[in-house]
């Protein structure tokens, strides 16, 4: 129930409503709740209205921290197997 | 699929397993409740409970709120359903169900009820839209994710002056599910299930924002850390977790930074606030009457609220017999402790609400991790 998913928006397309993608497949759904969309957003669509936006500076933030993890993991494993 | 699919690297999860397994204190056990229904499906479906080394153990919460709302409240839209003239709208979660009298909304309407199952509550309201003559009601359930999108379908329907369309409202509340559950717990006796901390529900808090935790995790010393759904997000916050115990702390992190804030999504949280209000209390499966926890509609949208138009009155009505989903809604049992479990109730043929919800614990443990060895401390 609570399953949302990250969708571009492809085009504005009216007052509170925009088109989306996701892997390829489009749909209209309802911003009413969020200010400002626009061509590019991504945007957590759960049925069928955009509930929130997904911060690209921030996904790349958790992306940075999971990649650091991982290389001292690497260098603990190195130092286990030493 | 982007901020799907660097969520779900199998590498990641491999190294963020080793780094939880490096940092549990061998003699310590760490309880953690996932409350979030999605969350019980990303572990099971992504076996993550098999990375995690024995300390940790992962409790099913309360958060699925097909599986929390009442037979009572199912019959009552039943009964609506099966009123000539009136569409029942609704998600498809709640389509089968089973209520009393061997009855779901599905056999309903095999039995002519007018049901139609809707993916948005958007699309009800255009329903009433075209179909004048038909008394349209939508079967509103769902926790603060879902709340927003009817309330802003109720405002439509108020803007239109529609005189065919009302809510059937059972929107539910998480923090004061989590309180409640730490209630049980501090009360002890047969209900209590000891919990060191919990990931918090990733959608609802993209609405909620992080600050109603803060408050839970101060009263209560327990941790919280706001989870993302992909299993990454969720391996990386059970470390936190770990983190958290192993540190002595009791606070709220936000794992999920891409799309949660601590304000949350305030525009949502003002509609919702317009529309609905609170109810004094509510009977939730497994949890009984919890005060302060559901909403109801508020007087000025009285034209649309489905309670006041049709006098629905509220039998409650105990589960069947056999079926555990109460104990395994509070997390004081699993799956498989259930003795119908797996062979009298099966997603195909489901006895109770955990079992039908793509999102209970019976029926993700059933879909992925049925033969997996369940011992863990």
């Amino acid at each position: 129930m609570c399953l949302a998913i990250p969708a571009r928006v492809v085009e504005v397309s009216g007052v509170d409503q925009a088109r989306i993608d996701i892997v390829g497949v489009q749909k209209e759904i309802s911003t009413a709740l969020l200010d400002n969309v626009a061509v590019g957003d991504y945007l957590i669509v759960h049925v069928g209205h955009a509930i929130g936006r997904i911060d690209p500076d921030e996904a790349e933030k958790t992306l940075a921290y999971l990649a650091e993890m991982s290389d001292e993991d690497a260098r603990a494993l190195a130092a286990a197997s030493m | 699929m982007k901020y799907i699919d660097e969520f779900r690297d199998g590498k990641l999860a491999r190294a963020l397993a080793r780094t939880i397994v490096r940092e549990v204190q061998p003699d310590k056990s760490y309880r953690l409740m996932e409350f979030c229904g999605g969350h019980t499906h990303a572990i099971s479906r992504y076996g993550l409970e098999d990375l995690l080394p024995k300390q940790v153990r992962m409790i099913h919460g309360p958060g699925c709120p097909v599986c929390v709302l009442p037979t009572g409240r199912t019959d009552s839209a039943i009964e609506l359903a099966l009123r000539p003239g009136v569409t029942l709208c609704t998600y498809a979660d709640t389509l089968r169900v089973p209520a009393s009298d061997n009855l779901s909304l599905f056999k309903a309407k095999a039995q002519g009820a007018d049901v139609r199952m809707v993916y948005s509550c958007s699309d009800a309201l255009r329903i009433a839209q075209d179909e004048p003559e038909r008394e349209v009601v939508f079967f509103a359930i769902g926790f603060e994710t879902t709340t927003p999108p009817t309330a802003v379908v109720i405002k439509q329907a108020a803007a239109l002056g529609l005189k065919n369309f009302s809510v059937f409202c059972n929107h539910v509340l998480t923090p004061a599910a989590m309180v409640h559950l730490m209630e049980l717990s501090a009360a002890g006796g047969a209900d209590s299930v000891r919990i060191d901390g919990f990931v918090g529900p990733s959608h609802v808090s993209t609405i909620i924002g992080s600050s109603p935790y803060e408050g839970f995790a101060a009263r209560y010393r327990k941790p919280v850390v706001i989870a993302g759904f992909e299993p990454l997000d969720v391996m990386q916050s059970i470390l936190m977790l770990v983190r958290q115990i192993n540190d002595g702390r009791a606070e709220v992190e936000n794992q999920f930074i891409r799309a949660v804030t601590r304000e949350g999504n305030q525009k949502a949280q003002r509609l919702m606030g317009e529309v609905f209000e609170m109810r004094e209390a509510f009977d939730w499966r497994g949890l009984g009457e919890v005060p302060s926890s559901a909403l109801k509609i508020r007087e000025d949208f009285a034209a649309f609220d489905a309670e006041r138009r049709f006098a629905i009155p509220y039998r409650q009505v105990p589960d069947p017999k056999a079926c555990e989903c109460a104990a395994i809604l509070r997390g004081q049992k699993h799956p498989s402790d259930c003795k119908v479990f797996g062979n009298a109730c099966t997603p195909d043929r489901p006895i109770g609400a955990c079992m039908v919800s793509s999102e209970g614990a019976c029926a993700a443990f059933f879909t992925y991790g049925r033969f997996r060895s369940t011992t863990r401390t």
